[in-house]
């Protein structure tokens, strides 16, 4: 009720004349006193104020949760999106006006979080070459190239280090092993110390004029430390951990001028922002790369690469094949289950229904490994009650094999949604039919489905599209297999989820985000479409019906 | 003005339900500025080993007074850490398989590690060929492992010398029916090239031909030599349609039960199985997995376990004490043996623990000849394609034909 007052109220508050800003006001404080009564009437509730409070809490506390690791890696952008989305909902709990946006807010918000922006990221990676290799910036593939080119300078000791101070500056107090000759090392060069007290294991324990760090405060500088390094005429002397140091030289270096690495023992590797490497003249690349647009060519390889359109449509027809049969098998079942158990006259329901549920509430994962390992050629189940036969490793026993499993892990959800939308179907209805003179079937196929169907068209819309990618079954069955002996890019169970995966190298632990992004919005395209004629001709059954 | 104060109460009800939430544990985490060191250090590796590591790591934490944090991911590692590493959130040292090397490299995730002469001469030789990427030494390696043929003594008192020695002596337990299976080498429906690939080179078959500084070259695929495709014959002559050694039915899943339910004399498996080999209640032993009677020696696949400093971690010196000089020393890697029993691959360690148990130098030999899983990134398209060739042979299909395909797919995946 009170949702009805506040919101008739605003919607028919007056708005008088053009200069209105007296009357405005006016009408916002008649509008107040609506709520404040409306509010008097609520705050007499202390669960209201406490829910309310915690909920606020909950908010303010991932704010503050939040802000630190955000400030930390310099994300001013989704900084301010958290600020602004906790400054909005507390806003919008603490006032007593937008009543409806009070209930829609926070669905938009989760809709919006794990719903829009995994697309449009997705959407976003599926023009850039996004994956292993192309990982981050340029300018960090630069210092990974540098830093990983540096080697220790032919003969140069290996030295011990000790971390010193000298008048406030660090100082590497550095000893020759073979010598015990002990120099400080700054960011002028190396000196000579004398007199200095070395230990066995090369540390240096006092020195004249400078102040040996104790080692728990030197690992406190640690940034200090990796960045000091003290030049050399082989190089420059850098720290290996706190103990020890080398003289190291950096064998490639980045040319601004020519946009290029090189090397002093004559390579060249110029950068290539198409490709997003630095190549050589041979076309050979450096093993690091950075991330560039690449506009619509992981479109363009997904439609003309033969390795992959080649199996494009094979693949997709299977992919239907798969989802239809699962939905369909499924609800059949479903179905059949439900009706039984709907009867009036069966006896003990609830037993039968616990065991029917049992499926569905045991891990999918591990069911599924069980599974395999039942269709097992020669130590399997299936083979020792149907006799030995290759169930997996042959291509319509797999298709089938990978139905009957889905079947057995999918009929629990569907006998459930069913018995529920049966409970909805008034009996007087199906009485009628009866004595109108209607079979039990015609009973059933001209009054309970539709009715039934109404309910369940967007559940079995939605359990198309999630077996149309169902990943988990594909993979951990039969992944993907079996496999012509010509043909390793796909086998004959691939779903096209389970071919992107291995198309994008998942498989191999060299992933290519770009071009897994760009599949996904071809299957988001055919999923999508077919939802939405689905939906379109549901509603049309509805107008039938009801 | 009551709405004001009841709006008032909630906004502070709420800040304070806010930072008691929060204040806790959040606060003293966040005051020292995380850019300057923060005398943290954070190491992530696997459960198995997140327990075995985390005395050693707070040891070094008290030793340089400084707080360590041992993180274990359960799955996934390698991605989860190239990925937290780029977006800022990953640890100071990582701990791995050395097959993730090229990967971790070409995405700038790793920083090569500075070893002395004297510290490279202490470890295996072949631990240090393992973690070497590019010319540069990625990783400090603690442990070795590589698969062997493990074989039930009181069925086959002697080892076989030879593949063919091997599988008579699995067919005539098989006719005598103390076995059901010749040989339990895990393969499954989809195929294992890294247990099959002591069988594939000992037939002469290779992945890879060689740069001129003798790392696997990518640009080379040799899958479709003509040595490779007489390998993958003999395969197939030891598959479904020939010996019935090679089995689709056999896999991770049920290749070590079956030995130890003593469906077969013989298992090709690492020293990960000996927990359950042990328990089998029969006597085993381990030697290499032998040649074929004309041919090669069988190579293994060697890993290495090495610890890595990541490239953008928080405290890069502190890590790199704790790679180049602290898991590198010979007490702390004795230590680790003792915590988890694996092969170590710095010298002194494993002479040290010879006496006390034999199977781990046994694992050892069987290496010996063994070659480091190539590390390169181009090493990801090796394994479907080839594991397809693999399967299509053991099921009695035609070599050269699996081989051209599994050569054309692999070409196709590193040239992408």
């Amino acid at each position: 009720m009170t949702t009805e007052v506040t919101g008739a109220g605003s919607a028919s508050s007056p708005h008088p004349g053009p200069s209105g800003q007296a009357p405005d006001q006016r009408s916002r404080g008649g509008r107040r006193g609506d709520a404040e009564q409306v509010r008097r009437t609520r705050e007499l509730s202390t669960g209201f104020i406490v829910s309310r409070i915690a909920v606020l809490g909950i908010v303010a506390a991932l704010l503050i949760y939040a802000l630190p690791p955000l400030i930390q890696t310099e994300a001013w952008t989704a900084l301010v999106v958290v600020g602004v989305v906790t400054a909005l909902v507390a806003y919008l709990y603490l006032t007593p006006r937008h009543i409806p946006a009070k209930y829609l807010v926070p669905g938009t918000i989760f809709l919006i979080a794990f719903a829009i922006v995994p697309i449009v990221l997705t959407f976003v990676t599926a023009f850039t070459n996004f994956g292993d290799g192309h990982r981050g910036t340029k300018e960090e593939a630069i210092r990974a190239i540098e830093t990983s080119s540096v080697t220790q300078v032919p003969g140069s000791p290996e030295y011990y280090l000790t971390i010193a101070e000298r008048d406030g500056e660090m100082v590497f107090l550095l000893v020759d092993p073979a010598t015990k000759a002990v120099q400080a090392g700054t960011a002028a060069g190396l000196t000579p110390v004398d007199g200095a007290e070395v230990s066995l294991t090369g540390k240096v324990l006092t020195a004249a004029g400078y102040t040996v760090i104790p080692t728990a405060q030197a690992a406190e500088r640690d940034a200090e430390i990796a960045a000091f390094s003290v030049p050399t005429p082989g190089g420059a002397v850098k720290a290996t951990g706190l103990s020890r140091a080398f003289e190291g030289k950096a064998d490639k270096s980045y040319d601004a001028a020519c946009d290029c690495v090189t090397s002093p023992s004559g390579g060249r590797w110029v950068a290539d922002e198409v490709e997003g490497y630095f190549v050589d003249a041979e076309g050979k690349h450096l093993d690091q790369g950075w991330k560039v647009d690449v506009g619509f060519a992981n479109f363009t390889k997904a439609l003309t690469d033969p390795t992959i359109s080649g199996h494009f449509l094979n693949v997709l027809i299977w992919n239907f094949v798969f989802a239809l049969s699962a939905v369909a098998t499924t609800f059949a079942l479903g179905m059949i289950v439900a009706l039984a158990l709907h009867s009036p006259r069966v006896r003990g329901t609830k037993f039968y229904r616990i065991l029917l549920i049992l499926p569905y509430a045991m891990p999918g994962f591990a069911m599924l490994l069980i599974w395999r390992d039942m269709f097992n050629t020669d130590f399997g189940l299936i083979s020792k009650l149907f006799g030995v036969h290759d169930w997996l490793g042959t291509p319509t026993t797999a298709r089938l094999g990978l139905i009957v499993i889905n079947l057995w892990m999918g009929f629990p959800y569907m006998f459930l949604v069913i018995t529920g939308a049966l409970q909805a179907v008034p009996r007087e209805l199906t009485d009628a039919a009866r004595i109108d003179g209607a079979s039990a079937w015609a009973g059933f196929r001209r009054v309970t489905l539709p009715l039934v169907l109404v309910a369940l068209t967007p559940l079995l819309i939605s359990s198309f599209g999630f077996n149309f990618n169902n990943f988990n079954n594909i993979k951990l069955v039969t992944n993907g297999g079996p496999y012509a002996i010509d043909n390793s890019t796909v086998g004959a169970t691939d779903l096209l989820i389970s071919y992107t995966y291995r198309v994008a190298g998942f498989d191999s632990g060299v992933a290519d985000f770009g071009f897994a992004a760009a599949i996904s919005v071809f299957i988001f395209a055919i999923v999508a479409t077919v939802s939405t004629v689905a939906f379109w001709r549901s509603r049309a059954q509805e107008e039938v019906y009801s | 003005m009551r709405i004001r104060t009841a709006g008032v109460i909630a906004a502070a009800g709420l800040l304070m339900l806010g930072v008691a939430a929060c204040g806790g544990t959040n606060e003293p985490a966040a005051t020292p500025s995380k850019d300057k060191g923060n005398g943290k250090l954070v190491l992530w590796t696997d459960p198995t080993r997140a327990p075995v590591l985390k005395p050693f790591a707070e040891a070094f934490g008290k030793e340089n007074g400084v707080t360590v944090e041992v993180k274990e991911i359960s799955e996934n590692q390698q991605q989860t850490f190239i990925t937290a590493s780029q977006q800022g959130s990953g640890p100071d040292i990582m701990v791995g398989a050395h097959d993730w090397i090229g990967n971790m490299v070409q995405n700038g995730a790793i920083d090569p590690v500075q070893l002395t002469a004297d510290q490279k001469a202490a470890f295996h030789p072949n631990a240090i060929k393992a973690v070497t990427f590019n010319g540069q030494i990625y990783g400090a390696p603690y442990a070795m492992e590589n698969v062997a043929l493990i074989r039930n003594t009181d069925l086959v008192p002697t080892a076989p010398a030879t593949i063919e020695d091997l599988i008579k002596a699995g067919k005539d337990l098989k006719a005598a029916k103390k076995v059901q299976e010749i040989l339990c080498v895990p393969f499954g429906a989809a195929g294992d090239v890294y247990h099959t690939y002591p069988l594939f080179s000992a037939a002469g078959g290779s992945l890879f031909g060689t740069t001129a500084s003798g790392d696997p070259d990518p640009s080379k695929v040799t899958v479709n030599t003509p040595e490779s495709i007489a390998a993958l014959e003999k395969m197939k002559a030891l598959g479904e349609k020939g010996e019935g050694a090679i089995k689709t039915s056999i896999g991770n899943e049920n290749g070590i039960p079956s030995f130890v339910q003593k469906k077969c004399a013989f298992l090709i498996s690492g020293p990960w199985s000996m927990n359950d080999v042990k328990k089998a209640g029969f006597g085993f032993d381990i030697s290499a997995v032998p040649g074929f009677a004309a041919g090669g020696q069988a190579k293994p696949f060697l890993g290495v376990q090495a610890f890595y400093v990541a490239a953008k971690g928080k405290s890069k010196v502190l890590a790199q004490e704790f790679v180049a000089n602290y898991v590198t020393n010979k007490d702390v890697a004795l230590a680790l043996y003792k915590a988890d029993p694996r092969p170590a691959a710095l010298t002194a360690a494993a002479d040290a623990v010879k006496a006390l148990d034999p199977n781990a130098e046994k694992f050892v030999q069987a290496g010996a000849n063994g070659i480091p899983m190539p590390a390169i990134p181009a090493m990801g398209a090796i394994w479907g394609p080839m594991a397809n060739a693999e399967v299509a042979v053991v099921k009695g299909g035609d070599a050269k034909t699996a081989a051209e395909a599994a050569a054309k797919a692999i070409t196709a995946e590193i040239n992408k």
